[in-house]
């Protein structure tokens, strides 16, 4: 594994350092409290950084973190400190654009929340163990969205790409914007 | 999409703290799973039961077994559904529960149906799912299944087969072997991902055999990666191949670089930057092989994407460390980034460029950093100080501007890490540069006047006791020190009334000022203060009889306490008050057996901001192997240490007694210094020695050894054997050496040692002294100045036949190694398919003399290598040394 690129966790923090959703790949945390004392500590040092219009890096302890910050929530990827940044980064935008794509825009804790299935089928869309999965946001969000067809609904190859084009067309109303 | 789990409330809209989750509780929502038992599934409810739930644990909340195991029964029933989003959030649900065997069992016939479903979702999860949670016999039931999964046509399947074979490889990899072909098959996909991860796979199966790695990288570097994770990935298959082929390849060639340096212009900026840290990362890279990737990561450092930038400055920094020329191209871009917003890459750019810039720009260079230190972290701080440290190292001339920066940032705010740092560069500054003392001295005076940290002030004022009394005007600390008699806590005090002693025990002339400073310490309100005031007054002679200070004296003030002080705090609690006086000499010097029980975790490598320190950890171990050759009295007398060798093997790896040999070479003598390492628990060593046959060295003669009074397990320790040799010649010798020492049986679970022993010996291998012991690899910067500057007299030239070689880097390497000298300006590299090489050489010899050497080799079609050598030195009798090596080499 140690070649590999890998992706030793993904953290999806609210404005006060609380977990929204957090996924571990890796054994350098093995217990809850070592979980959020790394999340604190993570959360604390890019605070004060302006990560809105792109996504900014910060190195400790051996870990490197990407993140990226939208309204109320804040979005890491961490790796090792081997890792090539620009992968990690790669992976931070597709799990950010995805989330964005399946809140439909409104992209704050809250909406994050209530559609939590939703987010934490997307983390599972991504990464797998610690291998990438999937760094394209419109098929990560089409992956997760065909899930979510309501019952009973019969599954036909044209509601998969209907979601998809809904994804899309959110993706590009999120960029014109 | 999922619907609210609550109703909205227009109150609760306002509210900041609104969660959807608010005030859930683990029973509760365990009482809720219920509904996945009713005869009519409702899935969208179900659906909100499991994210309840994946919600408590993903806060971090436990289910005790039987919580998850009815939990687990319960889940196991929406099989039933067929509703596509509850299947997945039921997958989802078994795989955070991790289930144990007999459970797997009971899903294992649900997931077996779904993998072999027409839906592509369902058999690329269920794939996943079952691949997480299975054990070896039941992989072998599905593997039929997994084998066609990776050929399967629809992509997310096959990553799914894939991706779940690089995880079960770690646990039953004789199974995943067998899955070659169809992973190969998988490999000339046309979806970018399935190739990534079937690369991935492919290498791990074939990672312990080296030469079918190798081949698959040829094969693909000719072929078409297209994805970007793959070739980021085949990137770094090349640089392992590359690294562990170094050595025999044929000459000068560098395989793969061709393909690495194409990476650098396709495939997108990850794969760019990739190559780029990979070339920067090849062993003993040249400015040559270096210079399209520098202008690749020049090219980043003018993007916007801090990501970016910080990619490239990390990388940029660690190439400075070893080729700051080839950076020097960077500087204007690096300039810009001293201003950037992410503190980061700021401290990188300054630190790089610290190393880059030559003695012109520094004084520029510290202007720009001053105005950038007041807005950086504490941590980003000691950075920039260490990295000025060293500069000072390299450019002496500069140490006037670099003292003031360091003065001016020690009195501004911080913290203790960083008042450290600083404290500790201008330490190691006086200590290094007899010309910056007096200056270094009064700031670091200045700097206890105001200083708030006891453990700082207490060290200070031990070292201006050390130096101080040395300088020209020591009277002039006087004040500085007494100030702290008044004005600190008792600790500082205390150090404060030693350091008075030491002035005074060496400067005869303060002597009597001196004493009537220690008189006023005697009324002080701290025990120790006082204790310590009367102590040295008689030490010193206050009462006037004795004028000059004894030997005693100052030794009992410098030297430092020669017994482990946990010994000597039993031997105190020990000591019952009597007529007869505590004697320190009774004090046990050997540390004791520790019970295992204490062995030290492996503590955790620190590092800071990704910028390694290797900086001068070389000089670090000689000053530390010169003290501690000098405490030893028997070799205290051998005079400067001129070099020391890297630690030699003497045993092979997991024997009972690991020993390595280092080599220390004085004027007169050689020492040998056997480190020695016990590897088994139940025994205990003792009287440890190394017998040395000097028979095959004729020039050496023993004159001492030392032996090691104790081995304890896993507690490394030296003993040490001095041979004297004659003066100034490369006397060369091999040496054959046996351990030998007296055995005990210890008690691992106790630690308690039997007291019979055993006589034992152990035999190691042979060790040689060779010429190259005699030369140290100095460098110089511009070797044709240094070469004119030369005087010409004392240069010899000479021909060599060196016979028929391998290739020319082979004799090149050959000739470097058997001189044992610097080779310079990246001659030391010979390019690929040369007939010829020149190659530059520096070194200083023993006796100190400066060594220059110009090799020119030639090579013939019989491979046989001819060689020119002209060798200039401060000594002829060296030059014409030089050649007798080659000679007899």
């Amino acid at each position: 594994m140690e070649k590999c690129p890998s992706v030793k966790s993904i953290l999806l923090l609210d404005s006060e350092g609380k977990r929204v959703a957090v996924k571990y790949y890796s054994d350098d945390w093995p217990t809850n409290a070592a979980k959020e004392a790394f999340e604190k500590d993570v959360f604390t040092k890019t605070q004060k950084t302006n990560a809105r219009t792109e996504a900014e890096i910060a190195m400790f302890e051996n870990n490197m973190v990407v993140y990226k910050f939208v309204q109320d929530l804040h979005f890491f990827v961490t790796g090792g400190e081997d890792e090539n940044e620009l992968i990690l980064a790669t992976v931070l935008q597709g799990f950010f654009d995805a989330v964005g794509l399946l809140l439909r825009g409104n992209v704050d804790k809250r909406e994050a929340l209530e559609n939590l299935d939703l987010i934490l089928l997307c983390l599972d869309e991504i990464v797998d163990g610690g291998i990438i999965l999937e760094t394209d946001a419109t098929v990560i969000a089409g992956k997760v969205a065909s899930h979510s067809i309501d019952a009973g609904a019969p599954l036909s190859e044209q509601t998969i790409s209907q979601a998809l084009a809904t994804a899309r067309e959110h993706l590009t109303r999120s960029l014109l914007k | 999409m999922a619907q609210p789990f609550m109703k909205k409330d227009d109150d609760l809209d306002d509210e900041a703290e609104y969660s959807p989750f608010l005030g859930i509780e683990k029973w509760a929502a365990l009482q809720e799973a219920r509904v996945f038992n009713d005869p009519q599934l409702d899935p969208r409810r179900c659906c909100q039961v499991i994210t309840k739930l994946l919600y408590l644990l993903n806060q971090g909340e436990t289910f005790t077994k039987t919580e998850s195991t009815e939990v687990f029964f319960a889940v196991t029933k929406l099989f039933q559904s067929i509703d596509l989003g509850l299947r997945r959030m039921v997958y989802l649900m078994i795989k955070e529960l991790s289930p144990c065997a007999d459970e797997v069992i009971i899903v294992t016939s649900s997931l077996m149906k779904d993998m072999n479903s027409k839906t592509d979702m369902y058999r690329a999860n269920s794939i996943r799912v079952l691949c997480r949670i299975t054990d070896g016999t039941l992989l072998t039931q599905i593997e039929r299944y997994l084998k066609q999964a990776i050929v399967d046509k629809n992509p997310v399947v096959a990553s799914a087969a894939l991706v779940s074979g690089i995880h079960l490889l770690q646990t039953n990899p004789e199974i995943v072997k067998r899955w070659s072909n169809e992973v190969q098959e998988a490999m000339q996909s046309r979806v970018a991902l399935v190739q990534f991860h079937a690369l991935a796979l492919l290498h791990q199966i074939r990672l312990n055999d080296r030469l079918a790695v190798s081949k698959l990288v040829t094969s693909l570097t000719k072929g078409t990666v297209r994805s970007p994770l793959a070739q980021c990935l085949l990137i770094r298959y090349i640089s392992q191949v590359i690294c562990d082929s170094a050595g025999n390849t044929p000459p000068g060639e560098r395989p793969f670089y061709d393909y690495l340096d194409s990476c650098l212009r396709r495939g997108g900026e990850m794969v760019n930057f990739e190559a780029a840290r990979a070339i920067t990362e090849l062993n003993g890279v040249t400015n040559q092989e270096l210079t399209p990737a520098i202008t690749v990561l020049q090219y980043f450092l003018l993007s916007s994407n801090p990501v970016k930038k910080f990619a490239a400055i990390r990388t940029l920094n660690k190439v400075a460390m070893t080729h700051p020329m080839a950076v020097t191209s960077c500087n204007i871009e690096m300039e810009s980034l001293i201003s950037d917003q992410n503190r980061s890459i700021a401290t990188l750019a300054i630190t790089t460029l610290l190393k880059t810039g030559n003695e012109s720009s520094i004084d520029r260079l510290m202007k720009q950093i001053t105005n950038f230190m007041s807005e950086i972290a504490d941590e980003f701080k000691i950075v920039v100080v260490e990295a000025i440290r060293s500069l000072c190292m390299k450019f002496p001339l500069k140490y006037r501007s670099l003292m003031n920066f360091l003065s001016n940032i020690l009195r501004e705010e911080g913290g203790f890490e960083y008042k450290k740092a600083i404290a500790d560069s201008i330490v190691i500054l006086i200590r290094d540069m007899p010309d910056a003392k007096e200056s270094g001295l009064l700031h670091l005076c200045e700097f206890i006047e105001d200083c708030e940290f006891t453990y700082l002030s207490t060290q200070i004022l031990h070292f201006l006791g050390i130096e101080g009394p040395t300088t020209a005007d020591p009277s002039k600390y006087i004040r500085y020190i007494y100030n702290r008699v008044h004005l600190e806590n008792a600790t500082v005090r205390a150090s404060a009334v030693s350091t008075l002693a030491k002035f005074g025990a060496m400067v005869d002339s303060l002597k009597p000022r001196i004493f009537v400073l220690l008189r006023r310490c005697l009324f002080d309100a701290d025990d120790e203060v006082r204790d310590r005031a009367t102590l040295y007054m008689n030490t010193l002679g206050a009462d006037g009889a004795v004028v000059e200070t004894g030997g005693d004296a100052s030794e009992f003030l410098f030297k430092s306490l020669d017994v482990p002080l946990v010994n000597l705090e039993t031997s105190l609690k020990n000591y019952e008050p009597s007529d007869k006086h505590f004697d320190i000499s009774s004090v046990p010097k050997e540390v004791k057996v520790k019970p295992l029980a204490e062995k030290k975790a492996p503590s955790k490598k620190p590092t800071g901001l990704g910028a390694p320190r290797r900086g001068p950890t070389s000089t670090g171990t000689v000053d530390a192997y010169e003290r501690l050759l000098s405490s030893i009295p028997e070799f205290s007398s051998f005079g400067k240490l001129f070099k020391s060798s890297s630690p030699v093997e003497l045993t092979e790896a997991e024997t009972e007694y690991a020993v390595t040999v280092v080599k220390h070479i004085f004027d007169h003598h050689v020492v040998f210094q056997y480190n020695c390492t016990n590897t088994i628990p139940e025994q205990f060593l003792e009287n440890v020695t190394v017998i040395v046959d000097a028979s095959e060295a004729e020039e050496f003669s023993e004159v001492a050894s030392k032996p090691l009074r104790s081995l304890p397990y896993d507690s490394p320790g030296q003993t040490f054997v001095a041979f004297e040799k004659p003066e100034g010649v490369p006397a060369a010798g091999k040496f054959s050496n046996i351990l030998r020492f007296i055995v005990k049986e210890v008690d691992p679970s106790t630690g308690e040692t039997d007291d019979d022993g055993v006589d034992d010996e152990y035999q190691l291998e042979e060790l040689e002294v060779v010429a190259a012991d005699y030369m140290q690899k100095v460098g110089v910067s511009n070797f044709l100045n240094a070469w004119e500057n030369m005087n010409p007299d004392s240069e010899r030239i000479d021909e060599y036949g060196l016979g028929q070689r391998e290739s020319l880097a082979d004799a090149v390497n050959a000739v470097i190694n058997l001189l044992g000298m610097q080779p310079c300006e990246g001659t030391g590299v010979v390019p690929s398919n040369s007939r010829s090489h020149a190659c530059l050489l520096s070194g200083v010899f023993i006796g100190n003399v400066k060594v220059l050497v110009r090799l020119s080799f030639g090579i013939d079609g019989q491979k046989e290598v001819a060689m020119k050598l002209a060798v200039r030195s401060d000594d002829e009798s060296i030059s014409n040394a030089i050649h007798e090596i080659v000679a007899s080499g």
